[in-house]
C-alpha cells in the first residue's frame, strides 16, 4: 500500500505523506544500489508481470531491474506478437495475466485511464508505466527524487548524501516543449507543487493544452520567460509524428526557439540550474549534446534513481515483508 | 359498444391546448373525447386514477437509435418501442445508421412493420439525407416520405459538404421534410474522446472543442438562409450553437433544436469525476460548465425547442473497452423524465416549459400530429409520478443497453403508465 492506495495509477490522487512515503523509502533503496553486491531478498516469492503495449526500453527495464533486486520474478509481456493482435480486449489480456496469480502488474497503454480499466478488473496491484498523455507517476517521484538530490548537494551535502525533499519548497521548475502530449509533464504537476515547488510549463501554443493553467501552471510561449530564475528545467521529447500534426512546422524551427543549446543556457540559466530530461533525448532538437552531457545535467541520476523509486514503488504495492534492506 | 377510459384526479399539462390543472382524462375508443374538470363516469368507464400525478400527452423523442436493421444485439425496433413508453414516449423517430442504412423504402417499410407487430410507441422512422451515408449524393427523399419517414438525417456523421447540404435542404423542401444535422467539422474535432478543456488535459484525453460544433452550426444556418429550409439541429451541447441558434430565429428561418438530457445536466468535470467509464461517452460530449449553461437558458427560453434523448444503446463488446477506444452513445429514454425534472427542482425550467419540451415542441419541430390532448387525438398519454424516488438500475432497464452514466442515481420522477391509442402499454 502506498499509504491509503493499492495502486499507483496517477500522482494526481496521492497526497504529500504519500509521495514522500515513496520518496523516503527510495532513499534506503538507492543505498542498495551503491552496494558491490546489488541483491536483497525483500520480495522473494513475488512476481512481478510487465504489461507493455506500447514500445519501452527505459521504463520496461528499470522496472525489470527494480524487481530483480528486490528478488521478485518478473516477467515481461510485450503487445507485439501477443494475443493483442488477434483481436483480445485489454479486459480479457489482463485477466489471462492475472490468473497467472502476479503480485503486481505493470502496465503502459496507450489509451489514457488504461492502467484504471485493469486495476478495476483484477485483484493484484496495478502500477501505471505511462498511459497516453494521462500520466507516469513513477516518472514523476523520480524526477522529484533527482531535484531533491540535486538541490541536497547544491546546497553542500556530499555526492551520496540522502536527499533532503524538504529542499523542493520554494522552487522553481520549468518544464519545455509538447505538454499537450505528455503524460510526464503532467505527473510532475501533480506532483511538484506538493512537495511545495512551483512549475511553468512552455512550448509553441499549438503544444500547451487546454485549461493547463487549472493544474496549476504558470504557462509561457517563450523559452527566455520560462527558464530565467528556474531552479531547474525539463526539456521534453518531440516525438517526430508531431510534426506537421500540425502543431510545429519542422524540427529546425523548434530547436532555434524552444530547444537549448550551450549559449541560451548559460545566457538564461540561474547558475545552479539543472537540466532534466525523461528520455529518449532527440539530441540537436529539444537538447543540444553538449548540454545533455554537460555539468548541469542530471539525466543520468533519473535513470538510476527510476530503479530506486520503482523498487520502493514495487515493495510497498506487493506487501514486502518488513523492509529489511 | 364504446370502450371508455377516464384518468381521474391527476395535474393535466397539456401546453398545445394551454391546460394546466386538476381534469379528467376522457378516453372513447382510442382518442382522446374530453379534458375536463368535472364528467359524470359510466359504471362501464375503466378508471387509472392519477391523484398527486402528472397526467400529459405521450412524449415525442425525435432523437433515437433502434439498432434494426443489423445490430439487433444492441437493441430493436421493440425493446426500443417498450424502453419508450416505459419512460412515457408514445412517439420516437428513428434514426437512419442503422446497417444497412435508412436511404431506400424497403428499410423504412421494414422499420415501420417492427413497431407495428411490437404495438407499443410509434416509431417514426428517419430517412438518410445522403445515399448510403457517404455524404456525396443525395437520396431519394420522395420514395422515403412516401414509405413514411418524417425527416431526414445522416445523424452518427455530419454531412461535411457544404455544397451536399446546400442541396440536401433545397431538395427536401420539395416534400416539406426537415433536414436534421449532427453538427461536427471533421477536421477541426479530429479523433477526440470528449470536450476540449482543462478536464480532458488532467485526464489525457484527446478533445474536440465546441467550436467543432458551433462552426458547423453556423455555416448551416446561413445555409438554411440561402435554400428557405427546413433545419432541425441536433443534440446542442456548446453555448456558441445556442448563439447561432438564436441568431436564426431573429433572421425568422426555419431552424429548431434540441438538447440531450446529459448535455443539459451533465458537463465534462462530472465525467472527470466519474473517472474512465464509458458509460459517460458519447457524441457530442459532455461540455463544460458554461455551455451547459447556455444550453440550459435556451431550452428554458425556447430557443432550443425540444428535449430529445440520443437514445444510443451498444453493448458490452463496444463499451467494455479503454475510454479511446470505447463506442459514444448512452441509453436515455427511460430516464429522460425524471433528468428533466431535475432541472425544474433547481428552478431552471418551468413545469410547463419542461412538459412542452417533451411534446408540443417536438411534435411541431417535425410537423407530428402528436404531444396533444385535444379532443379527437390519438390518446396518447402519460402519466407521471413527480415525487416518485427510484434508483437506477440498468440491468432492469427494459432497452438492450445498460450504458447510463445514472447508473447507481438516486432520480425523483418515473412515468406510472403510458397509452397510445388508448391502450394501456405501460402500467397497471
Amino acid at each position: 500500500m502506498i499509504g491509503r492506495h493499492r495502486h499507483l495509477i496517477g500522482l494526481e490522487e496521492l497526497d504529500r505523506g504519500e509521495i514522500l512515503q515513496v520518496l523516503q523509502l527510495a532513499a534506503s533503496m538507492k543505498e542498495v544500489l551503491r552496494r558491490p553486491l546489488k541483491k536483497v531478498p525483500t520480495l522473494r516469492g513475488k512476481a512481478v508481470v510487465n504489461l507493455f503495449f506500447e514500445a519501452s526500453t527505459r521504463t520496461r527495464s528499470s522496472f525489470e531491474t527494480a524487481a530483480k533486486i528486490l528478488s521478485a520474478d518478473a516477467l515481461n509481456w510485450t503487445a507485439a506478437g501477443s494475443s493483442v493482435s488477434k483481436g483480445e480486449t485489454l479486459v480479457d489480456t489482463a485477466r489471462n495475466l492475472e490468473a497467472m496469480r502476479p503480485d503486481v502488474l505493470v502496465i503502459r497503454h496507450a489509451a489514457s485511464g488504461a492502467p484504471r480499466l485493469v486495476a478495476e478488473r483484477v485483484g493484484c496491484a496495478v502500477v501505471n508505466a505511462g498511459d497516453g498523455a494521462h500520466e507516469h507517476p513513477s516518472q514523476g517521484l523520480l524526477d522529484a527524487f533527482t531535484l531533491a538530490e540535486h538541490f541536497t548537494r547544491a546546497a553542500g551535502g556530499g555526492p551520496e548524501a540522502a536527499p533532503d525533499f524538504g529542499l523542493l519548497a520554494g522552487k522553481t521548475v520549468a518544464i519545455v516543449g509538447d505538454v499537450s502530449h505528455s503524460r510526464v509533464a503532467r505527473s510532475g504537476l501533480h506532483c511538484l507543487p506538493k512537495l511545495g515547488a512551483k512549475v511553468r510549463v512552455c512550448g509553441p501554443p499549438t503544444m500547451i493544452p487546454a485549461g493547463i493553467e487549472r493544474m496549476g501552471a504558470e504557462v509561457h510561449h517563450a523559452l527566455p520567460d520560462a527558464v530565467k530564475g528556474a531552479d531547474a528545467v525539463m526539456m521534453l521529447r518531440i516525438q517526430h509524428e508531431r510534426i506537421g500534426d500540425p502543431l510545429i512546422p519542422g524540427t529546425r524551427e523548434y530547436s532555434k526557439f524552444w530547444g537549448l543549446n550551450a549559449r541560451k543556457a548559460e545566457e538564461w540559466l540561474s547558475p545552479g540550474a539543472c537540466i532534466l530530461h525523461p528520455g529518449p533525448i532527440n539530441r540537436g532538437v529539444e537538447l543540444a549534446p553538449e548540454v545533455a552531457d554537460g555539468p548541469r545535467s542530471v539525466i543520468l541520476d533519473q535513470v538510476q534513481n527510476g530503479v530506486a523509486v520503482r523498487m520502493a514503488v514495487l515493495y510497498l504495492l506487493a506487501g514486502g515483508g518488513e523492509a529489511h534492506v | 359498444m364504446s370502450e371508455l377510459l377516464f384518468i381521474e384526479g391527476g395535474r393535466v399539462i397539456d401546453p398545445s391546448g394551454g391546460v394546466d390543472g386538476l381534469r379528467t382524462v376522457v378516453v372513447r375508443d382510442g382518442r382522446i373525447a374530453e379534458v375536463a374538470e368535472r364528467v359524470e363516469r359510466p359504471r362501464e368507464a375503466r378508471v387509472i386514477d392519477a391523484r398527486g400525478r402528472w397526467v400529459t400527452p405521450g412524449f415525442v423523442d425525435l432523437h433515437v437509435h433502434l439498432r434494426e436493421p443489423g445490430q439487433e444485439y444492441k437493441e430493436t425496433v421493440a425493446t426500443g418501442a417498450r424502453a419508450a413508453v416505459a419512460g412515457g414516449f408514445t412517439t420516437v423517430a428513428a434514426m437512419a445508421n442503422t446497417s444497412p442504412v435508412n436511404d431506400n423504402a424497403s428499410v423504412t417499410e421494414l422499420v415501420l412493420a417492427r413497431a407495428a407487430a411490437a404495438g407499443l410507441a410509434r416509431v417514426r422512422p428517419v430517412g438518410c439525407v445522403s445515399r448510403g451515408q457517404k455524404g456525396e449524393e443525395l437520396a431519394e427523399y420522395g420514395e422515403l416520405k412516401a414509405a413514411g419517414c418524417v425527416a431526414l438525417s445522416d445523424d452518427g456523421r455530419p454531412v461535411a459538404s457544404p455544397a451536399l447540404m446546400r442541396r440536401a435542404l433545397e431538395y427536401a423542401r420539395a416534400f416539406d421534410l426537415p433536414v436534421a444535422v449532427h453538427e461536427e467539422d471533421p477536421s477541426l474535432a479530429g479523433k477526440w474522446a470528449m470536450h476540449e478543456g482543462a478536464a480532458a488535459t488532467r485526464m489525457g484525453l484527446k478533445g474536440m472543442p465546441a467550436q467543432a460544433e458551433s462552426a458547423m452550426v453556423w455555416r448551416d444556418v446561413e445555409l438554411a438562409e440561402l435554400t428557405g429550409g427546413r433545419l432541425h439541429l441536433q443534440h446542442l451541447s456548446t453555448a456558441g450553437s445556442v448563439r447561432a441558434l438564436r441568431e436564426a430565429k431573429r433572421r425568422g428561418l426555419r431552424v429548431t433544436g434540441e438538447a440531450a438530457p446529459h448535455h443539459l445536466a451533465l458537463t465534462d468535470e462530472d465525467l472527470a469525476r466519474a473517472g474512465y467509464d464509458t458509460s459517460w461517452k458519447m457524441n457530442p460530449p459532455l461540455r463544460s460548465a458554461e455551455d451547459r449553461r447556455a444550453v440550459q437558458e435556451a431550452l428554458a427560453d425556447g430557443t432550443i425547442d425540444c428535449v430529445a434523448t440520443d437514445h444510443a444503446p451498444h453493448s458490452a463488446v463496444e463499451k467494455d473497452l479503454e475510454f479511446d477506444a470505447a463506442a459514444n452513445g448512452i441509453v436515455g429514454l427511460e430516464t429522460a423524465f425524471a433528468v428533466c425534472l431535475g432541472l425544474v427542482r433547481q428552478g431552471l425550467l418551468s413545469e410547463r416549459r419542461l412538459v412542452e419540451a417533451l411534446t408540443a415542441a417536438p411534435a411541431r419541430a417535425f410537423g407530428l400530429a402528436a404531444g396533444t390532448l385535444a379532443p379527437g387525438a390519438p390518446a396518447d398519454v402519460a402519466v407521471l409520478d413527480p415525487a416518485a424516488e427510484w434508483r437506477v438500475e440498468p440491468e432492469r432497464f427494459h432497452s438492450k443497453g445498460r450504458h447510463s452514466p445514472w447508473k447507481g442515481a438516486a432520480l425523483t420522477g418515473r412515468c406510472t403508465h403510458t397509452l397510445v391509442d388508448g391502450r394501456l402499454v405501460h402500467g397497471s
